[in-house]
């Protein structure tokens, strides 16, 4: 029996950055494999080109052992394919029938009432709990979720690719998750799905494989290996960064979080008690899984999201004042002499305007600076021409749009612009995302020198390797909570890896006995 | 397996020379006066060319038609110019006409009713002041709503339109002379009370300065002042602007106070310095004008002067050839209409390239 | 005298109804129309057009066609309005208001101009082109109306656009609601990135839509000229194109509601002349309120944020699939 999708050297190129190089995959009928991979191991990109998506610049799709050609999502359907993407593509004021019927045309006469039956037969058949009338703005993440899953079901697809279903699901919501995959693959269907937490491979799939960097690197059926092998294969070889890392010179507490406590626009809790402190002349990395509550965390440090709970506490390097930053706006924390620099994850959306030019996204911070009504542009343009020439930025000049720069010169622009405000305290969120290998040295060494300088850093990367040989500690976050504290001159990427996925592991098991 | 992707893709420009994007733009109003005289050869049976010299002589017939000509475009760019900075902001304000009219009213009011109160000059303050601050108000009552409870501001500004026309229906009929006749007349024909003084024996000079000032000042406002700064923040992220610490809601509602009060300005210029008098027409859809005059000009004052000269020459010179050729005024709605299709039509090719696409290699 | 209020209500509505309904269907596509006013007028003048040019060069004229010439004359105009606002917004994603605002202008300089020169035409004392066979034709109602009273002046003494009219909303509120097409054309308006990962062509429905919007209320216009006043006179239909934007508010995006909200607001239209005791100025400010009660639904709508009575979420905003 030929496999129910095969893959041969699937090749993917986005500009420069090779996404995909030279992939193979099969996947059989009844069965769930796991695509295991780092953040930007081109995992999202390969399913992509089996969901008609992107379209592969080399190599062979093959179903049930033809070959195939998947121009569009409609063509993937026609084979059968569904993919559940980790941003919801659901209309909001649709009941959950309405959202799974849309753009179908089968032909039939279109009843609703027959397609809320047919809905509730495929959650029963699988055991979903859902309410076919109700809408989508009234559904929780996991609900929605379940939403898109069923409707990939309705259109008779008998293979499944999920992405990362489980990032927005509490422990709970991912066992009747797990469960429902399961009853699918007795059902006959095929599922991938991606993912980074190890546990949850172990637990769920069939087989594994592997991808690091954009490269293939291996399939093993998952009762042959454990926690380490696939630690091993999954983080690749060890990358020298070659920073001189500094022992930390008289370090001080600049910042310190007590019991700090978050949720989100649906009422999720998105941090869960947080406690850590941030000390000058150090860079603290914070490590996590995509979406554990890193971001939320930076920006309630910077005032820009509400907090249920806990407290912030800045040391003031002068005065040896103490502030509490909770429930501040980011102008009363400026007003309060807190020399605070943030570099956001959303670069363009957040941090920088697109359509203004450089000067005047230098001015973004300190425009209110000077007396009168009027901007003062002397300064900004004099510091954009002193980053345009110290970070190598490649522009025509100061007045280019931002948007009109790569992503690296993007970066360094918004990077620059922080440090220039001489901050006590540095926070960047993935820095070097979708930078290239000479952009992200740079930004490594810049980090470095504020290190140096007595700034205390706060260091969200996604790279364990990076921060392994950058940073001083190293915080790891699961799930909204710290899971651990490991200093970085001699934890290892395993060490970090399991404290990654711990927290969910504590909680399983109090939901196993609750039950 | 056959390719069935389509030939041609439209995909973002990345940046457009500016003289690239300029010549873009002279080529669109070339098309357009050919297509417009086209449409007039149709109607009139008349060569294009003489047309277009009738046109011309709309504009440009002797001193008093130029003089006309920078009135009509002074009106037009001064609410052109009060609602850039809320356009700037992504705030669509289409309320101008209302704004402006009411701010023509409170001037109207003050002229019949503070008739020897006050000398004239006090009376003009008075005037500018109230028109202001009514023009302000009815800019700031959407915008609250809009900041306070993300209510429409499009539907909400284009509803307070017609509150302002009914309203000044109302007082048409209440204070008509002689009563009955539904029109107000000319107020203090005899006394010009209230009247904007001639200037050098212009009596359109000081609407025109007046407007020329502010252009500069709105020009300097959104480029060099840090609440232009902001509001443009504003008006190309929020985010953004919540990371920097700008208050929002406040920019709304102070940018819509502006462009309220200059909305009630160019009211206030069109009763005490045009037609001293007042109805619900006094506006004469200038407010929705504006609209597409700004837009034209990508929210630059100085552009505006242009862009406004081309929508007021192109209204005079239709006109002109209306009376000339014996057609109605209404011909000047339908050529503006034209020429305003083919600039905004053209702006698709400025942002966006269309792209042949590759043929990729078929897979086996 | 209430009932002859009432009659005159509903055919006051009946105008804004063609336009609402129109500007609905358009609406939930994403495109906010604002040139639905200009719409109204070429839809009755061109209905006008066909009209005259029947009258004054056909001796005998048959009813059938005396009512199908103008009404197809009216149809196609206002699809060529539509075209021009669905090439500029879609295709070439020209920014909504800015291109409304201009058809507007454009739509009603073009009643205004062709209405005058029709006027100049029939040279006639007045400035106006009055219709008196097509209009009888146009107004001729139900035999038995008659027979019926109070009722029959009321419900039954119309036109036939007067039910054709109500007929097209409700009809339009079944698409929307109760149909397939109805359920993709929300998803176009809603969210269009959604629709089209659904394989919905957003382009596609955004043009019908608005073709077909336009053409309904361009009846709007035709109905006003032909059979409720039977005159075309320039500026005569005044204001109505936007009052049946307000409606659109009013009637929170759903057609059947507009056909209660549309005698509502054509009664306030009209209320002046019923009640005693005002001067002429007072129907200034009657011919007010339903602006006003429109903000208040406007704002009432957005404090309570009840998801089904909001805008369309994409209103007013040109899809562009992005690529990689």
């Amino acid at each position: 029996m030929s496999a129910a999708i095969e893959l041969r050297g699937i090749t993917k190129v986005f500009g420069t950055i090779v996404a995909n190089d030279d992939v193979n995959l099969t996947v059989n009928r009844g069965e769930i494999l796991s695509i295991l991979g780092e953040n930007g191991s081109g995992k999202t990109t390969l399913m992509n080109m089996i969901a008609g998506i992107y379209f592969p610049d080399k190599g062979q799709i093959f179903i049930d052992g033809k070959e195939v050609c998947i121009r569009s999502p409609k063509d993937a359907f026609d084979y059968k394919i569904g993919m559940i993407h980790q941003h919801f593509k659901l209309v909001d004021v649709f009941t959950a029938t309405e959202n799974i019927v849309l753009g179908l045309e089968d032909g039939e006469r279109f009843n609703l009432k027959k397609a809320a039956e047919k809905v509730r037969q495929i959650s029963s058949r699988y055991g979903f709990e859902i309410d076919p009338d109700k809408k989508i703005y009234e559904m929780s993440v996991s609900e929605k979720q379940t939403v898109e899953i069923i409707k990939v079901l309705y259109r008779g697809a008998d293979i499944l690719i999920l992405d990362e279903p489980t990032a927005v699901l509490t422990p709970q919501e991912t066992q009747k998750l797990f469960a429902v995959l399961r009853k699918m693959r007795q059902g006959g269907k095929s599922i991938i799905i991606i993912t980074h937490k190890l546990h949850e491979v172990l637990a769920l799939s069939d087989r594994v494989s592997v991808l690091c960097k954009g490269k293939y690197i291996g399939t093993v059926t998952t009762k042959d290996t454990n926690e380490s092998e696939l630690t091993e294969m999954m983080v690749g070889k060890k990358v020298m960064l070659n920073i001189e890392r500094s022992m930390p010179k008289d370090p001080q507490v600049r910042l310190e979080v007590h019991g700090l406590d978050c949720h989100d626009r649906e009422g999720v809790k998105v941090l869960d008690n947080v406690n850590f402190t941030a000390r000058s002349g150090e860079i603290l990395g914070i490590a996590g899984i995509a979406g554990s509550g890193q971001r939320e965390l930076l920006e309630a440090i910077a005032g820009l999201q509400h907090i249920t709970d806990g407290e912030i506490l800045y040391h003031d390097p002068k005065s040896d004042a103490i502030e509490n930053l909770r429930d501040k706006t980011p102008m009363q924390i400026r007003e309060l002499g807190v020399r605070l620099s943030f570099v956001p994850e959303d670069r363009l959306g957040m941090g920088l305007v697109g359509n203004m030019d450089i000067t005047d996204n230098m001015m973004l911070r300190s425009y209110r600076r000077g007396k009168g009504a009027f901007l003062h542009r002397k300064a900004p343009r004099d510091l954009a021409e002193t980053i345009i020439e110290q970070l190598e930025v490649v522009t025509p000049g100061v007045t280019t749009p931002v948007r009109n720069l790569s992503g690296g010169n993007v970066q360094k622009v918004l990077v620059g612009r922080e440090i220039a405000a001489a901050p006590t305290v540095l926070m960047a969120a993935y820095p070097v995302r979708g930078l290239d290998i000479n952009s992200s040295y740079m930004i490594y060494n810049l980090l470095n020198e504020q290190k140096e300088k007595g700034v205390a850093v706060i260091f969200v990367g996604e790279d364990l390797d990076v921060l392994i040989e950058l940073c001083d500690r190293i915080l790891v976050i699961g799930s909204g909570q710290v899971t651990g504290l490991v200093d970085g001159r001699t934890a290892t990427k395993e060490e970090i890896g399991f404290l990654m996925t711990k927290s969910v592991h504590r909680e399983e098991e109090t939901a196993n006995e609750n039950a | 397996m056959k390719m069935r992707e389509p030939l041609f893709h439209i995909a973002k420009r990345r940046r457009m020379d500016f003289w690239k994007a300029w010549l873009i733009r002279i080529v669109a109003v070339l098309f357009a006066l050919v297509v417009s005289g086209l449409v007039s050869y149709l109607l009139t049976k008349t060569n294009p060319i003489e047309i277009y010299q009738t046109m011309w002589k709309g504009s440009f017939k002797n001193a008093r038609y130029i003089w006309n000509l920078a009135q009509g475009i002074a009106i037009l760019l001064c609410v052109s110019l009060a609602v850039t900075p809320a356009f700037k902001m992504r705030f669509w304000n289409i309320g101008a006409e209302g704004q402006a009219l009411i701010g023509g009213l409170v001037a109207a009011t003050c002229m019949l009713k503070l008739e020897g109160a006050m000398p004239s000059w006090l009376l003009i303050l008075v005037m500018l002041c109230g028109s202001m601050l009514a023009g302000a108000i009815w800019g700031l009552v959407p915008a609250v709503f809009k900041a306070k409870w993300g209510t429409n501001e499009t539907l909400f500004t284009l509803m307070m339109n017609y509150i302002a026309i009914q309203i000044v229906s109302y007082f048409t009929y209440i204070w008509a002379v002689p009563a009955g006749s539904g029109k107000i007349g000319i107020i203090n024909q005899k006394s010009q009370i209230g009247w904007l003084p001639a200037l050098f024996g212009q009596k359109y000079l000081i609407n025109i300065l007046v407007v020329l000032a502010v252009t500069v000042i709105i020009f300097v406002y959104l480029k060099y002042s840090k609440h232009g700064y902001e509001l443009s923040v504003v008006g190309e992220s929020e985010n953004t602007a919540r990371y920097i610490g700008i208050n929002v809601k406040k920019v709304i509602i102070r940018t819509m106070i502006l462009s309220g009060a200059l909305c009630g300005l160019a009211g206030f210029l069109l009763v005490a310095g045009t037609d001293h008098t007042i109805d619900s027409n006094t506006v004469a859809g200038r407010g929705f004008t504006a609209i597409m005059v700004s837009w034209l000009a990508k929210f630059n004052p100085f552009s505006m002067i242009l862009t406004s000269l081309l929508i007021v020459f192109l209204q005079r010179g239709a006109g002109q050839v209306a009376t000339d050729m014996g057609l109605n005024e209404s011909f000047s709605d339908i050529i503006t209409g034209i020429i305003i299709f083919f600039i905004i039509g053209c702006e698709f090719f400025i942002n966006y390239q269309i792209k042949r696409t590759g043929r990729r290699e078929e897979s086996k | 005298m209430f009932a002859a209020f009432l009659q005159r209500a509903i055919m006051q509505g009946i105008p804004l109804l063609y336009g609402s309904t129109g500007e609905i269907i358009t609406e939930k596509s994403g495109n906010l129309n604002l040139g639905i006013p200009g719409i109204m007028y070429v839809g009755g003048i061109s209905g006008v057009i066909g009209a005259f040019f029947y009258e004054h060069f056909s001796p005998a004229m048959n009813p059938f066609l005396a009512v199908l010439i103008p009404f197809l004359c009216s149809l196609v105009g206002s699809l060529l309005m539509g075209l021009i606002y669905s090439f500029l917004t879609v295709t070439l994603r020209a920014n909504q208001n800015v291109t409304g605002l201009a058809l507007t202008t454009f739509g009603v300089g073009i009643g205004n101009f062709f209405g005058g020169s029709l006027t100049r035409l029939v040279q006639s004392e007045v400035p106006s082109v009055s219709l008196p066979k097509t209009s009888a034709f146009f107004k001729t109602s139900l035999p038995f109306a008659k027979n019926l009273g109070v009722i029959g002046d009321i419900f039954f003494s119309h036109g036939f656009m007067v039910y054709l009219a109500i007929l097209i909303a409700l009809v339009a509120a079944y698409i929307l609601k109760r149909t397939r097409v109805g359920l993709h054309l929300r998803a176009v308006g809603e969210s269009p990135a959604t629709a089209d990962a659904d394989g919905i062509n957003v382009s596609r429905y955004k043009y019908l839509a608005t073709c077909i919007g336009s053409m309904i209320a361009g009846l709007g216009g035709l109905y006003y000229v032909v059979d409720y006043v039977g005159v075309w006179s320039n500026d005569g239909f005044g204001d109505r194109g936007w009052l049946a934007i307000a409606l659109v508010i009013f009637a929170v995006w759903r057609p059947n509601s507009a056909v209660l909200g549309s005698l509502l607001f054509g009664g306030l239209y009209i209320v002046h002349n019923y009640i005693t005791g005002f001067g002429v100025a007072a129907q200034e400010l009657f011919k007010m309120t339903p602006y006003v009660v429109t903000i208040l639904v406007l704002i009432i709508t957005s404090i309570r944020e009840k998801r089904e009575s909001q805008p369309p979420q994409s209103l007013g905003l040109s899809y562009f699939r992005e690529e990689r």
